[in-house]
């Protein structure tokens, strides 16, 4: 299968800490990679350095064949790459809609003097923006709060439409960080359904980062683990779950 | 631009067609021109401040050069007033880009002490090489547009205005757009704005220029409305009173600038009664609406009408 992100030798630390140490990793077109690691492993870290908000200080980061170690995160969504945070991110003062909206941008940049005279191509092309936006939200099932502010929604209908609003950017490569954190049973379960919605339907490989291991053990195609930064298995879910590398890390070892 | 908006910047239009004949004090007139020169630049600054949130504390500095450089190329090189606003734009936008590309990189207060630390800077030029240095230069030619002469204060009134009204409908096509969405998200987060491709310096320098641009045609109409210029008009205290109107009209409204604009200017005049007290009250006044109205006059009564429907 081919390759879409290529980590080679990813070095990280902050100060004297040495938060990632020579992480390697392939992740392949089409697949659900998850990334999971006890706390304080560097998973948030490396999805960081991936989408460019952190950078890093030495190894290389190929995407989809191309060198974008040093490009700014704007450059790599460009290049197809969505993501949404641990810490939830959506615009707050705007409304879903807004939020899924601006998200369009990204493809449909008139510059801002087109904006400032309002010429007739920037209306046309708001509206087809718009009914856009409302297709996506249908599509994670938010259009029933489309005119609410974010900051108004729970936790879970906001990363859930951090999602929305990363779809709007045409990923090829959409990373999740802690999707399911802070949500209850049903929730997780239909963002469980929807993460596998997104690969089946659109295509878009997905790398999360995730906690709840029954998700992750139900969702992903292929595990990579994390333990003080370092990668120590990768796998998939059955092989994982018996490695006993990773129970170590996990549960400590017997005496 | 919705049916609200259009609707209200009509009426607003009819009200300053009849307002200087109603009026007919030419005093009035005159406070108002000011009010309008005014709420040019705070209109620059909400889109900055309000929307964009990056703040400003160098407007003075933009706001001078359009009224030095027009005022200068008019009486020295004798070129048209309209042309010479036009260059002193130029300029001023040219300065922005200077200024915005080491110091957008900065945040909040940092960014609101390199704008700061402009500002003075183009006070101390203007007192420095500026002509007639402190005590100023007059004899600025005034107006004309098409060979026909503006020297009436109505006339003025009429001009000035029209140019508000029209950077407000300029305003609204832009924060009602996706850029003005685009705005608003970088305000409300920048890391999240990033991730969705949007080129954040980029923005910012633009949405800077474009305050300055606002600064800019406000100098120039003052320069050639007053007729003579000194540095203490531009000085860092000018600055902040466009924070204040911004603020006080409410920071995300671009109605919110016009009247911040109109209180702010019009404010020392009514206290006028109060003698040699009118500084103390106006102090008074303006923290106590900082206090009680945070979030500004217009988004406030908006608000109320909301309720009270």
């Amino acid at each position: 299968m081919e390759i879409i992100l290529q980590l080679k030798g990813i070095h990280k630390s902050f100060g004297g800490l040495k938060t990632l140490t020579d992480v390697n990793m392939t992740v392949k077109k089409g697949e659900i990679h998850a990334l999971i690691g006890p706390n304080g492993a560097g998973k948030t870290t490396l999805l960081n350095i991936i989408s460019g908000i952190e950078s890093l200080d030495k190894g290389t980061i190929f995407f989809k064949g191309q060198d974008i170690s040093r490009f700014p995160p704007y450059k790599r969504a460009i290049l197809g790459m969505g993501r949404t945070f641990q810490h939830v991110e959506v615009f707050g003062e705007m409304t879903v809609k807004e939020n899924v909206m601006v998200g369009f941008y990204l493809r449909k940049n008139r510059g801002f003097v087109s904006y400032i005279f309002s010429l007739p191509e920037v209306k046309k092309e708001e509206k087809d923006i718009e009914k856009k936006s409302l297709e996506i939200l249908d599509y994670i099932a938010l259009s029933h709060k489309k005119d609410f502010l974010a900051k108004n929604l729970t936790i879970g209908e906001q990363r859930i439409l951090e999602i929305g609003r990363a779809l709007a950017t045409t990923p090829e490569l959409l990373l999740l960080d802690e999707p399911a954190a802070g949500l209850n049973i049903r929730e997780t379960k239909t963002l469980g359904q929807l993460i596998r919605k997104i690969r089946d339907e659109r295509g878009i490989t997905v790398l999360v980062v995730e906690h709840d291991m029954e998700l992750i053990m139900k969702i992903s195609d292929i595990i990579t683990v994390l333990n003080f930064g370092c990668v120590i298995a990768e796998g998939g879910p059955l092989e994982i779950q018996k490695n006993s590398e990773v129970i170590k890390a996990y549960l400590g070892e017997e005496d | 631009m919705g049916k609200a908006n259009l609707i209200s910047l009509l009426f607003f239009a009819l009200a300053l067609f009849f307002f200087p004949i109603t009026v007919k004090d030419s005093y009035i007139i005159t406070i108002s021109i000011f009010a309008g020169i005014n709420a040019l630049v705070a209109l620059g600054l909400t889109i900055l401040m309000g929307y964009a949130g990056q703040i400003s504390l160098g407007q003075a500095g933009f706001y001078g050069v359009g009224a030095y450089v027009s005022a200068i190329l008019s009486l020295y090189a004798g070129i048209p007033v309209v042309f010479s606003i036009a260059i002193a734009v130029l300029a001023a936008s040219l300065l922005a880009v200077i200024l915005a590309i080491p110091s957008l990189r900065l945040k909040g207060h940092y960014l609101a002490v390199a704008t700061l630390g402009f500002g003075e800077i183009i006070h101390i030029l203007l007192n420095e090489w500026g002509p007639g240095g402190p005590s100023g230069f007059g004899d600025i030619p005034t107006f004309s547009i098409l060979g026909y002469q503006i020297s009436s204060t109505n006339d003025y009134f009429y001009l000035t205005w029209l140019v508000v009204v029209i950077g407000m409908i300029l305003s609204q096509n832009l924060i009602n757009s996706m850029g003005g969405k685009t705005l608003k998200a970088i305000h409300d987060s920048e890391t999240a704005s990033l991730c969705i491709g949007i080129n954040v310096s980029q923005i910012k320098i633009k949405v800077f220029i474009l305050s300055a641009i606002f600064a800019a045609v406000a100098g120039g109409l003052y320069a050639h409305f007053v007729t003579f210029l000194s540095p203490s008009t531009f000085s860092l205290f000018y600055s902040i009173l466009v924070v204040l109107m911004v603020v006080l009209g409410g920071m995300r409204s671009l109605w919110g600038a016009i009247v911040g604009a109109l209180i702010i200017t019009f404010l020392p005049e009514v206290l006028r009664g109060f003698k040699e007290y009118d500084v103390l009250v106006y102090g008074v006044i303006l923290t106590l609406s900082l206090l009680f109205l945070r979030k500004g006059i217009v988004p406030i009564v908006c608000d109320m009408v909301k309720k009270w429907r």
